[in-house]
């Protein structure tokens, strides 16, 4: 019987997370993850076509409710998001060094950066279509103003090194806009995405708006790339260019907004700038004639 | 009461057409390296206008080395103040020359001469206008301090309205530092082979702007030629697609202006007559050879019927016939294989159920012509209720709620633009916030301006021309 100091701990099954629930993959399959210095950490899901199918059938559901809430509302969520992972700073510096292989203060440097990035974003809600919108001076009695709206589903490979800073860094800028997500995390460092979800599950995002699947990028993406629900997808996390490129031109087929990855290392640590947001924004501009 | 109407045709010898032309490329009218030729006629006549080259792969890259050589040596050096001038010469020959490239567009292009000379041109001319006061205020366009340009773009623009594509593309990309190979439309080249002529007048450096002619050949050529920054296209959604999928793996930036079905959205408190003037516009201005045209007539239930009447009896008094006479409302079609379209998908709108109604109005014996056609009872199963048609044909379907109708309207591949007609300010908004369409007309239809960005949702295409907007597509932002 293990004494009290050697408690046997609890694990937990880490699973995908599809409109605002904890699935395991309708395959029933799995595969063995590993820490930076090769110790199994845990078996993860292994999502499969299916899985992805149902994550844009989630996401495209929660859509309208997502892209119809106040910019003011969203702006709550996601700035609840930050404070939710702030509260789980020690679990996650841990998950950060096991995954990246970092020291503990570099990785509590990487959850701060992560917690200040939602900070960043959540401000941003009621923000961006004032920077990006435009009233324009037409030559007539005419009304006429452009406004930034959400391009719709948007499929998103995160960072495959920067486990958890990269994640977000590709996930808030998607969402602050009324966006809809289906992410795949990073294929060799899946653990804090998954954690993350929890984040998400406890921070009043309505199930769908984010859906995150862990797996092979090289099995999901073309069928991620080819969705007809999708609207957009941003590569980011793309490592192989064979594999982009292929991407792509699934993409072309319902003419989905690409983001291509990076042509180098990305420092998830610099400012982002606009343009994650502007990537997944489509501007409307509506007129109305002035007259007595 | 019927009025007649005397014949009142501008007059062309404004115009001057060469039996022949070459390429435009490092400045000067070159023969063709490998290419065809093309002739280009006159689609109300039928008569044959000019000969024009169809690029061959050692033109296209003549003319991309022109531009990079121009990109490097001069243009994408030179500051902003002085793009600017040439930008604003070019708007003044433009508008000094008006009548004469209105005219030779509705030769080419069959337009009536009432859109070219009232509606292209102006628009032509302003647009260069617009975008020369940014070429030296790009800092403050809100894409960092230091914005630069992408470098050759590569542009490639449809024939509905040949000039003033033109200018959509060619002004922003000038503007914003890069230099340009553009390719018109196989059976709308003139306008822009004149276009080259002013840029001579205005003394614009050699290899800034080269323009080549040829088919859709060419135009592959041009968007894969390896030494190309940026890619602009109008034209098909299924070429679009083609240029997309061509791009993939490049770093070529790209921006897409497809296709359109869009929804003109009736609610029974319209103002009767002023919706009735906003549908004809919406599908009938320029023969409904219109990206955005509001091809799918959505009425509310109650007052379908009074509509339809006031519509048809509207559409009966539209005067077809030669594009030049000055009472001419429906030009002819652009060409026979356009025509022949237009004419499958109405027999395929018959066959499918739809009741077809045409005005009444002769159709002249040479050229290509189709009359205003309204199709009504159409379900959104139908073609006619989901395929471009890209003339002058007019799907109405009803709706009973607001709901109904947004649901409808958005319930297409497309997302370029909508129309709203109704009284009520509130409703207008609410259905403005939901109609997934890159414009949205509210009690107005097919208004353009150089100041306002358009460009669509979803297979409609992406990026944005016109406005501070249509800056991002041509710098690396």
């Amino acid at each position: 019987m293990p004494s009290e100091t050697s408690r046997l701990a609890v694990r937990k099954t880490y699973k995908l997370y599809v409109g605002g629930a904890f699935p395991r993959s309708e395959s029933g399959r799995s595969y063995p993850v590993y820490s930076a210095k090769g110790t199994w950490m845990a078996n993860a899901v292994l999502a499969s076509r299916k899985d992805v199918r149902d994550a844009v059938a989630a996401a495209r559901k929660a859509f309208p409710g997502w892209a119809g809430r106040t910019a003011y509302n969203r702006g709550q969520i996601l700035y609840r998001i930050a404070e939710m992972l702030e509260g789980r700073r020690d679990q996650f510096a841990t998950e950060v060094a096991e995954a990246e292989g970092l020291d503990r203060a570099a990785a509590l440097a990487v959850v701060d950066a992560s917690v200040d990035r939602w900070v960043w974003y959540a401000g941003w809600a009621d923000k961006i279509a004032q920077v990006l919108g435009n009233a324009n001076p037409v030559a007539g009695p005419y009304f006429n103003l452009s406004t930034p709206e959400p391009t719709g589903v948007v499929g998103v490979v995160a960072p495959a090194e920067s486990s958890l800073l990269g994640l977000v860094s590709v996930m808030a800028p998607v969402i602050v806009t009324g966006n809809t997500a289906v992410l795949l995390a990073s294929e060799e460092r899946p653990l804090p995405a998954v954690t993350f979800a929890e984040v998400l599950a406890t921070s009043d995002l309505p199930g769908g708006v984010v859906n995150l699947l862990t797996g092979r990028v090289s099995e999901l993406l073309p069928w991620l790339a080819s969705h007809f629900d999708v609207n957009a997808i941003d590569l980011t996390g793309v490592t192989d260019p064979e594999l982009a490129a292929e991407a792509e031109r699934a993409a072309a087929e319902n003419l989905k907004r690409v983001v291509r990855p990076p042509q180098g290392p990305v420092d998830w640590s610099a400012d982002p700038g606009l343009e994650r947001m502007t990537a997944f924004v489509e501007t409307k501009t509506v007129w109305h004639p002035k007259g007595m | 009461m019927t009025f007649e109407y005397a014949p009142a045709p501008e007059s062309t010898s404004i115009v001057d057409i060469r039996p022949s032309y070459g390429l435009f490329i490092d400045g000067e009218f070159r023969d063709s390296i490998d290419g065809d030729t093309i002739k280009t006629i006159n689609p109300a006549t039928e008569e044959v206008l000019s000969e024009v080259v169809a690029a061959g792969p050692r033109d296209v890259a003549a003319a991309v080395e022109a531009a990079r050589r121009a990109y490097q040596t001069v243009w994408g050096t030179m500051p902003g103040t002085e793009r600017a001038k040439y930008l604003y010469r070019i708007a003044r020959i433009i508008q000094e020359r008006s009548r004469e490239l209105a005219v030779l567009e509705t030769i080419d292009n069959g337009k009536p001469i009432r859109e070219s000379r009232d509606v292209d041109l102006p628009l032509v001319a302003a647009h260069f206008f617009y975008y020369a006061g940014w070429a030296d205020k790009l800092s403050y366009a809100g894409f960092g301090p230091h914005p630069r340009p992408l470098g050759v773009a590569a542009q490639v623009i449809p024939w509905n309205f040949p000039l003033l594509m033109l200018a959509w593309k060619i002004a922003p990309a000038l503007a914003c530092g890069n230099t340009v190979v553009l390719k018109p439309a196989e059976t709308t080249p003139l306008t822009a082979l004149v276009f080259a002529e002013i840029c001579q007048q205005a003394d614009l450096p050699p290899g800034v702007v080269n323009i080549i002619t040829g088919a859709g050949e060419t135009g592959r050529h041009l968007v894969e030629h390896p030494d190309v920054d940026k890619i602009a296209f109008t034209g098909s959604t299924e070429v679009g697609r083609q240029i997309a999928r061509a791009a993939a793996g490049t770093r070529k930036r790209l921006t897409l202006e497809l296709g359109g079905k869009a929804a003109n959205i009736v609610f029974d408190d319209a103002p009767l007559d002023q919706a009735v003037e906003g549908i004809v516009n919406g599908i009938f201005f320029n023969q409904g050879h219109v990206c955005c045209a509001g091809s799918r007539l959505l009425v509310q239930e109650s007052i379908h019927d009074e509509l339809l009447t006031a519509l048809k009896r509207r559409i009966s008094l539209l005067r077809l016939g030669d594009p030049l006479d000055k009472n001419t409302d429906i030009g002819a079609i652009n060409s026979a294989a356009q025509l022949e379209r237009i004419r499958a998908l109405s027999e395929i709108g018959e066959l499918e159920g739809a009741e077809r109604w045409s005005a009444p109005c002769p159709l002249p014996d040479r050229g290509f012509w189709f009359p205003p056609t309204v199709f009504t009872g159409v379900s959104q199963a139908h073609r006619i209720a989901r395929e471009e048609i890209f003339g002058p044909v007019l799907s109405v379907l009803t709706f009973r709620t607001p709901e109904e109708a947004v649901a409808k309207a958005n319930n297409t591949p497309y997302g370029l633009s909508a129309g709203i007609w109704t009284e009520k300010g509130s409703r207008i908004l609410w259905m403005a916030d939901r109609l997934r369409a890159g414009v949205v007309w509210a009690n107005t239809f097919n208004k353009f301006d150089p100041s306002s960005p358009f460009g669509g949702y979803k297979e409609s295409g992406y990026g944005r021309e016109g406005g501070r907007h249509g800056l991002e597509a041509y710098l690396a932002v």
